[in-house]
């Protein structure tokens, strides 16, 4: 749906983005993490037609950013929420809507029956013909990705949708974005908020000026891991560390009662030693995954970045 | 250019000044003073100096009348500040850029619904101005003086290219300025150049005749020419997110 290779926008000397290549796949939901002044904004604008590239190429569902005759057409398929959500405040919910429906040129049928659905999936539709500028600040930005929704567009990018929400609403816009994605919407999602990513997207990319990384959560995670295994027995006997030591675990150490070991993939590497422990004759008390997550991974990569 | 999308840029801004008192003061306070107030002014001038001749009865309605033009350049004035600085301040301006509409189609429809209003009141306001100004200065001149090509020239012809100036000079300072009252006091450079003619006027260094009227009408229209060009280079998308302030 998205394909880019070697985007690059400069701002006079300063650049502000750098060849970056990414491929979003149809249906998937990609978040772009990076942190402020990295050059997250500046992508978006690009993929939007809101800004020139300054080199390298892109296209949004087949349609080539630069060109003057695509840059309509990729409007039309965008559905953009800025990081500002921008709504008219003076308006009602719906007008806001409705204007945006017949800027896209939906139908009035199309028009009303996308207020009506959007609006009660986030729980506006009591609200629609009140003013926007009565509305929380968590209800502005549910009503700005409805308004980007409006026209059903294949993609919706959104540029920090729950900064500076309280955690309640932060978890309606959140829970919504993973409904669109059971819906199979392609999401192109803007974040320095880690835990989200996690969560929603499929896959990640992180950006400092340039691309440092992209994959699942996960696959980030194990490319920086310093993930240990730490398991605490009841009592270390010599078995024990004797059936271990036949094992291929990086970094075993043991120190009163508890083993530690590094890990990349706690999921497949654990049971066999929780098994050889326990045949062993050992009795395990916990075991526990500490080290990386994504948070560890994105402050390494990005730090390594600077 | 898609005329019915830039409609509905300019429909979307009358909603929204429908529900903006402060943007109304100025739209109905002006036409107000120039149809109601000054024939009043007029007739009570009248009351007070029997001695006011016929002749200074007409070249005083013809001063008057050139409100008409200051008008003209004061209310867009108003409006576009609003509607672009004041989208500005909102940021609602990203969202409309970010749809399937032309720079073109928006700049015309900030335009249109700035200009608009103001045709509607002025022209409404000239009627009153006509029937007002024939009531008081009939006894006197012994005709109605209303409708004349004086008028006619100055409202048909010099009031839109007046109002279109004020809009382009309008959108070029929005770029500039970050809050509507910025805009509007930077806006105040607008008046200066017909201040000056009405003073001309005045001081009898100047007749606003049918003549002089279309001088500086084409001189105006060439310098709307001008500021057409500036405009459309600053209303561009990625001027306005990254270089407007």
């Amino acid at each position: 749906m998205i394909d880019t290779n070697n985007l690059a926008k400069k701002f006079g000397s300063l650049t502000a983005v750098g060849n970056l290549t990414l491929h979003v796949n149809d249906g998937e939901v990609f978040g772009f993490l990076g942190p402020n002044g990295a050059g997250k904004t500046t992508t978006i604008r690009m993929l939007c037609c809101l800004i020139s590239k300054t080199s390298g190429t892109a296209t949004v569902g087949g349609y080539e950013i630069g060109n003057k005759a695509d840059s309509l057409k990729i409007r039309k398929i965008i559905g953009l929420v800025p990081d500002n959500v921008g709504l008219s405040e003076h308006l009602t919910a719906y007008d806001n809507l409705d204007i945006y429906g017949k800027i896209y040129d939906c139908t009035e049928t199309q028009r009303k029956d996308n207020i009506k659905r959007f609006l009660e999936m986030l729980g506006l539709w009591e609200k629609r013909n009140v003013l926007v500028w009565t509305f929380s600040k968590g209800m502005k930005q549910k009503l700005a990705i409805a308004r980007a929704l409006i026209h059903d567009p294949q993609v919706l990018v959104l540029d920090e949708p729950t900064a500076n929400l309280d955690p309640e609403a932060s978890k309606t816009v959140r829970d919504f974005i993973l409904q669109l994605k059971r819906e199979k919407k392609t999401i192109f999602l803007n974040t320095h908020n880690l835990n989200e990513a996690q969560r929603i997207c499929d896959r990640v990319g992180i950006i400092n000026t340039v691309l440092t990384a992209v994959g699942t959560p996960q696959e980030l995670e194990q490319s920086v891991s310093n993930r240990k295994t730490v398991i605490k027995l009841e009592q270390i006997t010599d078995p024990i560390l004797k059936a271990l030591k036949n094992m291929p675990l990086k970094n075993l150490s043991s120190e009163t009662n508890t083993l530690t070991f590094n890990v990349q993939d706690p999921d497949k590497e654990n049971w066999p030693v929780v098994e050889a422990i326990v045949l062993a004759g050992g009795h395990i008390r916990t075991v526990d995954v500490v080290g990386s997550d994504l948070e560890d991974t994105y402050l390494k990569l990005v730090r390594k970045e600077v | 250019m898609r005329l019915s999308k830039a409609w509905l840029v300019a429909t979307r801004d009358f909603k929204v000044f429908s529900k903006q008192k402060n943007i109304w003061y100025p739209i109905v306070a002006f036409p107000i003073i120039i149809s109601i107030i000054f024939p009043l002014v007029l007739n009570f001038a009248q009351a007070r100096n029997a001695e006011i001749t016929a002749t200074n009865l007409t070249n005083l309605m013809n001063s008057f009348s050139f409100f008409f033009i200051i008008g003209a350049a004061f209310i867009p004035l108003s409006i576009a500040s609003y509607s672009i600085v004041g989208e500005k301040v909102e940021k609602s301006l990203e969202p409309l850029l970010a749809t399937p509409l032309t720079d073109g189609e928006i700049l015309l429809g900030k335009a249109i619904s700035a200009l608009l209003p103001t045709l509607i009141v002025m022209y409404a306001a000239s009627v009153v101005f006509m029937f007002g100004m024939n009531h008081v200065s009939f006894d006197k001149l012994g005709y109605y003086f209303y409708p004349n090509w004086t008028l006619g020239v100055l409202l048909l012809v010099l009031l839109p290219i007046a109002a279109v100036l004020s809009i382009l000079f309008s959108i070029i300072v929005s770029s500039k300025v970050a809050d509507v009252r910025s805009a509007s006091s930077y806006g105040l450079l607008m008046f200066f150049p017909f201040i000056a003619i009405y003073l001309a006027s005045e001081t009898n260094l100047l007749t606003l005749d049918v003549n002089n009227l279309l001088i500086i009408s084409g001189i105006l229209l060439a310098v709307d020419v001008a500021l057409f060009f500036v405009s459309t280079a600053t209303f561009r998308r990625e001027e306005i997110l990254t270089k407007w302030k």
